[in-house]
């Protein structure tokens, strides 16, 4: 709704004379130090003497000083045609608020103000709220405040209390300079003496002036050079003679309009060239100037403009519009991209790689850098050490495979399968793999099979496959738990089919680990199961005695240093099918142990699992002598085989018991 | 429209006088040819299809040079007002960057100049231009006869320029309107280029 700030229009493009130096100093002043000195600061001018132009440089000089000041520039018309709709809708109150935030307001053509009542107190009101809040109004009007019919009497004081002050036309070397420069803009040389033969010619009103230039430049463009005795003929007398306007509707207010000439004039098709040309250069200075705000514009939010420079000093090379649309649509990706970054990796939000439009495959590649460093693969969990799996004759193949494995990754054995019951140790052993690569330097994913197949869920319902893929794919080993658990999941198969192929043609290991046989796991399929197959095998038998006891001694050395080695022999007679067992089993002995603040010896262990006449640690309601709890079923049970601890019991509960 | 080529730096416009028969846009033609230097103007030519039918309608290439750095030229068409040439007439008015509708100021030509209005309206309309995106500029031709036989500027307006577009009266026999109508149609065409509205 705002017209924005015509980008040309700033101070250093203002040719400064004696008619306009006050001005132009007041302005300044205004600009450095908005709402202190002059204000309201008034310009009056007649048309074509640059009002407009000195409105909208005080605008630029201010932002220049600061650029978080809020600047509004509206024309007189704007202005009543907004207040009119705020008034239509109701919103009256809301309109006037508009205006609350604003530290420089700008009025372009105030004189308009003659005879709308309403308006003036509307404006009154506003310019009496910005005084005495210190902030900045400056308008301008074609004739002084007083001349403007039928204005508000106190609208005339609120401007004489400012500063009124006024435009001349320019003088003879004003106009020089402004033509000079006006043909440097269009880059054209004119004969010598040309410009001055213009300025000599009474042209008063700078735009007037400028029609004459470009009917020179015209003429020239058309081949024959203008010598500066011939000006005053090829401009038909100058001033005498204004330039003629198309009879077109909507042309703006204040252009002369020739009546019609009765007698055709010497040259019509230069006239007509000089008008055509005139009207090209202002759409393409239009341009110009919508490329120069786009670049103000995404400067100001931070961006890079280079390319939209380029364009500007290629002479517009390119169709503007879709060269700002692509512009725009560029920074949007960024911001996309910005955005996720910032999820990523919050310390990536300021990196300028997002704020350059030019080098969308930049920001793409750091947020591809951020997504691997903000999600790398599951890694192995650090409680599980190799040099902490106990090695006996039963496993020694499984662990001497693992050894194999450390020592020439992706080379000998790959994949590596190893294959056991539960609690046997093959989670241990895949997470002691993976700790010992992931010593070596090696990107090393890591994860169960369950994990596997949600997280490729999430990637499928955030359409983000590829990602998840790539994630993995970046890892130099993949070691993966209960293989398994794969079966029955064709999306979960074709994946890891994928992974398996990518790994293997790129050398890289592979460990897994199954609780199921290969040969007996069904809902696999062959291409992946025979996969599977094609490296080691590896079995992890239940723990043997052997193990078991190195198993207990070790936890107990753990917790207690100096235990009596029977209490490990003993609980490795006990009979446990898996490592998990006889952890429980260790466990329990030490828990019983502290409650009762006995030594750990093989009498309390026996006494404890087997059941004592010593009251247990945690059911004194349920004492045996000989070891045996019967339930009240009737059934007689050891109490080693009796589950202690329900774990997660509220998630099992279907139905509370009342 | 395809006026401008940025990547040549050139810009083209396509301007198509239409109108009913004997109303004058040939003259017009001739008047601007008669006007423009040799060296800015191409021959005016008729053009034939490949059954070698002549296909009555006027062309004049103007070529008006550098502008700001753009190679502009001008082409400019009539069309064979009699109502038997409407093939001919759809085929100039096709992809025209801007239309002059030479209207007759006679009063007894009045329907003759509706007519030919609503004929091209539909022409337009079938080649899917939207008649009131495109530049169109009236020109009311044959003021200089009797005040008893013409209609007024004004009353041709209120039968014929109903969207209130730009509307010229002119004389083109002796030439008067008609670069005036070549102005304000080229302007209504080349502001045009910039649609998304001029800054500031």
């Amino acid at each position: 709704m705002t017209p924005p700030l015509n980008p040309y229009f700033r101070f250093d493009t203002m040719v400064v004379g004696t008619a306009n130096r006050l001005a132009v100093t007041a302005a300044r002043a205004v600009a450095e130090t908005p709402g202190a000195v002059y204000n309201p600061l008034f310009v009056y001018a007649k048309p074509g003497l640059g009002k407009t132009h000195l409105l909208m440089a005080i605008g630029h000089g201010a932002k220049a000083i600061d650029p978080a000041i809020t600047v509004e520039y509206l024309t007189l018309d704007h202005f009543i045609e907004a207040f009119h709709a705020a008034i239509a809708s109701g919103q009256g109150e809301a309109y006037r608020k508009r205006f609350a935030d604003v530290a420089l307001l700008l009025v372009d053509d105030v004189q308009f103000l003659s005879g709308q009542r309403e308006t003036q107190a509307e404006l009154l009101r506003i310019v009496d709220a910005m005084q005495t809040a210190s902030r900045q109004i400056v308008l301008t009007s074609d004739r002084p405040p007083s001349e403007i019919e039928a204005l508000d009497e106190r609208l005339i004081r609120r401007f004489a209390g400012g500063l009124v002050i006024d435009i001349s036309p320019p003088d003879y070397e004003t106009k020089v300079a402004i033509l000079r420069r006006k043909a440097e803009e269009r880059r054209v040389t004119l004969a010598p003496g040309v410009l001055e033969a213009v300025a000599r010619l009474g042209l008063d009103n700078v735009r007037e002036l400028v029609g004459a230039l470009n009917r020179l430049i015209a003429h020239q463009a058309a081949g024959d050079e203008v010598p500066a005795d011939r000006v005053e003929a090829v401009l038909g007398g100058g001033a005498a003679a204004p330039v003629p306007a198309p009879a077109a509707a909507g042309e703006p207010a204040g252009a002369s309009r020739p009546a019609e000439a009765a007698a055709p004039p010497a040259d019509e098709f230069g006239d007509f060239l000089s008008e055509i040309s005139a009207t090209l250069h202002q759409q393409i200075e239009a341009w110009r100037g919508k490329v120069a705000a786009a670049i103000l514009r995404w400067e100001g939010e931070g961006y890079r403009t280079a390319r939209l420079e380029a364009l500007l000093e290629g002479e517009l090379a390119r169709d503007p519009e879709e060269a700002l649309r692509e512009f725009e649509a560029d920074v949007r990706k960024l911001d996309v991209l910005r955005t996720e970054a910032e999820r990523a990796a919050p310390d990536l939000a300021g990196s300028p790689v997002f704020r350059d439009p030019a080098n969308v495959a930049a920001a793409e590649e750091l947020l591809e850098q951020a997504r691997e460093g903000a999600h790398p693969p599951p890694a192995p969990s650090p409680l599980w050490r190799l040099d902490a799996v106990v090695e006996t004759a039963g496993n020694r193949v499984a662990v001497q495979a693992a050894q194999a494995v450390l020592a020439e990754p992706g080379e000998k054995y790959n994949p590596l399968v190893l294959v056991g019951g539960s609690g046997v140790g093959k989670t241990h052993l895949l997470h002691g793999i993976g700790n010992a690569l992931a010593g070596r330097g090696l990107r090393v994913a890591c994860l169960g099979t369950e994990e596997f197949t949600s997280e490729l869920i999430e990637a499928i319902d955030r359409d983000a496959v590829a990602q998840w893929r790539k994630r993995y794919r970046r890892a130099d080993a993949l070691l993966l738990d209960d293989v398994h658990l794969v079966a029955e999941k064709s999306r979960s198969q074709d994946e890891l089919f994928l992974l398996f192929n990518h790994f293997l043609e790129h050398g890289r290991q592979m460990v897994f680990t199954s609780a199921v046989a290969l040969p007996q796991l069904g809902g696999v399929e062959s291409r992946l199961l025979t996969r599977l197959e094609g490296g080691l095998v590896a079995e992890l038998p239940p723990p043997d005695r052997e193990i078991r006891q190195r198993v207990a001694d070790r936890l107990l050395t753990e917790k207690v240093p100096e235990v009596d080695p029977e209490v490990a022999a003993y609980i490795a007679g006990r009979p446990a099918e898996s490592v998990r067992a006889v952890q429980g089993l260790v466990q329990r002995v030490l828990v019983a142990a502290e409650t009762q603040q006995a030594k750990v010896t093989a009498a309390l262990a026996r006494a404890v699992l087997e059941g004592a006449p010593a009251r247990p640690a945690r059911r004194p309601s349920a004492p045996r002598s000989s070891g045996l709890v019967a339930p009240g079923n009737g059934g007689v049970r050891s109490r080693e085989k009796m589950v202690w601890d329900w774990p997660g019991i509220g998630e099992r509960l279907i139905e509370e018991w009342r | 429209m395809s006026l401008v080529n940025f990547a040549a730096r050139e810009i083209t416009c396509k301007i198509v006088y239409y109108g009913p028969g004997r109303s004058g846009k040939t003259t017009n033609l001739q008047y601007i040819f008669g006007r423009v230097p040799e060296s800015r103007r191409g021959r005016m030519v008729s053009l034939a299809t490949h059954t070698d039918r002549t296909l009555f309608f006027d062309f004049l290439p103007l070529d008006l040079g550098s502008i700001s750095g753009f190679a502009t030229k001008f082409q400019l068409y009539t069309v064979p007002g009699q109502s038997y040439y409407a093939s001919t007439r759809r085929l100039v008015l096709q992809g025209a960057d801007g239309v002059v509708f030479v209207a007759d100021s006679q009063a007894r030509r009045l329907d003759d100049n509706v007519e030919s209005l609503q004929d091209m309206q539909a022409n337009l309309l079938e080649q899917g231009v939207d008649v009131r995106q495109l530049p169109v500029v009236f020109q009311y031709n044959k003021q200089d006869l009797p005040g008893d036989l013409i209609l007024t500027q004004a009353e041709l307006d209120d039968a014929l320029n109903f969207r209130a577009v730009p509307s010229l009266a002119a004389d083109a026999l002796h030439g008067g309107g008609v670069f005036e109508t070549l102005k304000a149609i080229s302007e209504s065409v080349l502001r045009r280029l910039a649609a998304g509205g001029p800054v500031g």
